[in-house]
């Protein structure tokens, strides 16, 4: 392809930034979460390298010019946990929304394509979505012990069935339209059929629930390490934190609030910004809006 | 009183658009007026602003957007535009009522349909007993002659035809006796022959009913079967009105001449001597569907049934016949989007009835289809260019040629190649159609099959399309399959014509032979049920 050619096929990748640009809400959602991801992956640098360190005479303090969130029930300051914790807690949620779309997406093309697929597969998915999810997860962790890896393929593996039966369904319609017949008639193969015709119909909805996903495996985590289930006590997560404020948070209520408010505000903000990216990324749609403004 | 009160006038109505788009108003100064026991018909293409004029007096319009500016809509002497909601319920259903064009999305799915006529009396009724709706139900499902009504009044939408479908809404339409029927496209999505009976229905219930009816179409056949007056308008404007006989023999604004040819009429391609070998022969060719139910009984529908033709190369043929007969399950099987159960498909002398996997892809690049909706035959998100080049790039061609050959084609089938890199949704119905028969074309297939290919289009477009068809046929040389419902424009492009009947072909021949001296009863059924056709008889067509 020539570079004039080029030039008159501007790129996905194009529309995705205009997209982000044009939504103030998006935007604004992106730039918090920008914030709060930063502010993980800097957390020692902030936070410096005594943020876990107990001070027993200093339990409980409210929060004030030394310990901004306050400490917690051992000394530990809450702000250090808080920070740190976002690590754990964002990367387990982007871990397994991003694989339970990926997976979830895969398996449902190739069953809404693929008749004979279909009940085999839809079974499977039916018998998953009748395990409840953090049964599944607290008995993995217990065979298995708690890691990274656990933690996020037992809330991946929850979620799966519920994006593959959202892509199926998009699949069965979209497999109908004329346009999938057509391209059928050109001799296309249904591989590429599944990817160029019928995946990007998908990828509105799918955006908005892998940003869901996101924020349920957050929360998913949290409950693990609430339960008891999760992260080893000495590891901070958002879950763990929230657990160890349980105990105490009559007395001292913003061991729970400060991560409980990082935890409200990420969530809120994934889902703005699918909200928004979903709108911009149809050609239709992202015309429509120009026309209205 | 000399002059009887119309049910409705329509005075100097404008309607205006939200700015920003090509013209301010969607309607401009129309007035009209419609009597008792007159079918009034409002022609014009699509953007004519005919059918925002008929919502307007059911006061159906979306008012942030479209609001009334001007001018005033009486029905009955009650100024409708000033009316109250309260008022306007009233009014809607009692004194007028909407008949749409798709009966099947028009009707509530899951009600049966002597429920749903029975709603609207309870509704206007409600001091009325349940023996006086139920009788009032059954006579008014007779009055639009459903067939059985006590059966068909338990049947669910799905379970009735299309034209059975309509003849509900009509029915529900006509369930307070209204004084003004409002019909939009009625008959638009029924077969010629369902359509013809629909339009001798409506005029038999104006008498008994003694009610005016504001008919919506685009088709000239239908004002000239029906109408008692007609209006023709143009961007909003009416540009014509008078009597039929009037506006269609002698029309006066160059529009209305415009249309009046464009519609279709029988007229016949010279014929081309067939002496090659056919590119494509069909041999006994059946199709059964077959589907399972939850009790595990099965059903089977024949849809093809021992089908046999052939096509020589650069040949047109025409498959007509009602909805159902069988036209689209032959056009699948060609492309082997269904795969027979019996018979051959011989395309160059090779059988592919059989084929699958990677033969089957190799194969299809010489048979190319151009679908009914050009609003649904192109993915939206794709850029025209994209979807030009798909099908050559996958069968080998370099991408630059590919790219350059779109470009071509673009302009073959009458569009500007910088088109190319614009997405679907910035082109008209028309305009995609092109697109499409040039994605078919960037094949260079041997047979083209269009399916329905201009039935979705205005007209005027309809006869471009037409002649674009038959240009490029003549530049390529590519033979066709043209399936169509519309005998008119079969008759126009076609050399042969084989009519279909539940699955069958009865009838096989030159347009001309098949249209002028049918041997099937059932071809001549279809062309008696032709709108317009006993008037262009009478005229010595």
């Amino acid at each position: 392809m020539s570079a004039t050619e080029r030039a008159n096929i501007p790129s996905q990748r194009n529309r995705f930034l205009e997209a982000l640009l044009v939504n103030r809400i998006a935007l604004l959602s992106g730039v918090l979460l920008l914030v709060i991801v930063l502010s993980a992956v800097l957390a020692t640098a902030i936070t410096g390298d005594d943020a876990f360190l107990i001070r027993p005479r200093q339990r409980l303090r409210p929060p004030g010019a030394e310990f901004w969130f306050g400490t917690d029930a051992l000394g530990r300051d809450v702000f250090a946990l808080v920070l740190h914790g976002g690590r754990i807690s964002l990367l387990v949620g982007l871990l397994a929304a991003v694989a339970a779309a990926a997976i979830g997406t895969a398996m449902g093309l190739l069953t809404g394509y693929l008749r004979w697929l279909d009940p085999i597969v839809m079974r499977i998915m039916d018998g998953i979505m009748a395990i409840p999810g953090i049964l599944f997860a607290v008995a993995l962790v217990s065979l298995v012990g708690p890691s990274l890896m656990t933690i996020v393929a037992a809330i991946t593996f929850a979620e799966i069935p519920r994006v593959t039966r959202l892509v199926r369904s998009i699949v069965l319609s979209v497999r109908e339209e004329s346009y999938v017949r057509a391209a059928e008639g050109l001799g296309i193969p249904p591989m590429l059929v599944l990817v160029r015709h019928i995946l990007p119909s998908c990828l509105a909805p799918l955006i908005v629930q892998t940003t869901y996903m996101f924020a349920a495996a957050i929360l998913s985590e949290a409950v693990l390490g609430f339960l008891g289930v999760g992260f080893p006590p000495d590891v901070p997560s958002w879950g763990n934190v929230l657990a160890e404020g349980r105990a105490v948070f009559q007395r001292a209520s913003w061991t729970i609030l400060a991560p409980g408010l990082f935890l409200a505000v990420t969530v809120m903000a994934v889902n703005l910004l699918g909200d928004g990216l979903r709108d911009r990324l149809d050609p239709r749609l992202s015309r429509a809006a120009k026309v209205s403004s | 009183m000399t002059v009887p009160e119309p049910i409705l006038r329509i005075e100097n109505l404008s309607i205006a658009l939200p700015a920003g788009l090509d013209r301010t108003y969607a309607v401009h100064g129309v007035s009209l007026d419609v009597h008792r026991r007159q079918i009034v018909c409002v022609v014009g293409e699509s953007g004519s602003g005919k059918s925002v004029t008929a919502a307007a007096v059911m006061r159906l319009l979306p008012e942030k957007v479209l609001r009334i500016t001007g001018g005033t809509i009486r029905l009955e002497g009650v100024d409708i535009a000033a009316a109250l909601p309260a008022r306007l319920c009233e009014l809607r259903g009692n004194r007028m009522a909407m008949i749409f064009q798709e009966p099947l999305t028009a009707l509530n799915p899951v009600m049966r349909a002597g429920e749903q006529i029975a709603e609207v009396l309870r509704i206007h009724r409600p001091e009325m007993g349940r023996d006086w709706v139920n009788a009032r139900v059954a006579e008014l499902m007779a009055d639009v002659h459903l067939p059985d009504p006590a059966r068909l009044a338990k049947a669910y939408p799905h379970q009735l035809s299309g034209g059975q479908r309509q003849r509900v809404m009509i029915a529900m339409a006509l369930a307070l006796e209204p004084a003004l029927i409002i019909a939009d496209e009625p008959t638009t999505a029924l077969d010629v022959t369902t359509q013809a009976q629909i339009l001798r229905l409506f005029r038999e219930l104006l008498t008994k009913h003694d009610s005016g009816v504001l008919m919506i179409t685009h088709d000239f056949g239908v004002v000239a079967d029906v109408a008692d007056y007609v209006v023709v308008m143009r961007q909003g404007e009416i540009v014509e009105r008078g009597a039929p006989d009037k506006v269609l023999t002698a029309p006066e604004h160059p529009y209305t001449r415009a249309l009046i040819d464009a519609v279709p009429r029988f007229r016949y391609r010279t014929q081309a001597e067939a002496s090659e070998p056919p590119v494509l022969a069909v041999e006994d060719l059946s199709l059964t569907y077959r589907s399972t139910s939850f009790l595990g009984i099965r059903r089977e529908t024949r849809a093809l049934d021992a089908v046999s033709f052939q096509l020589a190369p650069g040949e047109t043929l025409g498959v007509v016949g009602e909805s159902g007969s069988g036209k689209t399950s032959l056009a699948k099987t060609l492309l082997r989007f269904e795969t027979p159960d019996a018979g051959r498909i011989l395309f160059k002398g090779r059988d592919v009835a059989g084929l699958a996997g990677a033969e089957l892809r190799e194969m299809r690049r010489h048979i190319q289809m151009v679908f009914q909706d050009p609003y649904k035959s192109l993915n939206p998100r794709r850029r025209i260019g994209q979807s030009l080049i798909e099908g050559p790039v996958q069968h080998g061609t370099p991408r630059g040629q590919a790219l350059a050959r779109a470009e071509e084609l673009m302009e073959l089938v009458g569009l500007r190649g910088d088109a190319l890199s614009r997405f679907p949704h910035e082109f008209s119905g028309g305009q995609r159609q092109r697109i499409c028969i040039a994605r078919a074309l960037a094949m260079a297939p041997s047979v083209i099959v269009a399916d329905e290919a201009v039935s979705a289009l205005d007209v005027s477009v309809q006869a471009q399309v037409l002649r674009l068809f038959e240009g490029l046929q003549k530049r390529l040389g590519f033979a066709m399959i043209f399936v169509t419902h519309d005998l008119r424009v079969a008759s126009n492009i076609c050399d042969r014509i084989a009519v279909m009947q539940r699955g069958q072909i009865v009838e096989i021949g030159l347009s001309r032979r098949v249209f002028e001296q049918p041997e099937a009863s059932y071809t001549c059924e279809l062309l008696a049920a032709v709108p317009g056709f006993a008037r262009e008889a009478a005229a010595g067509r």
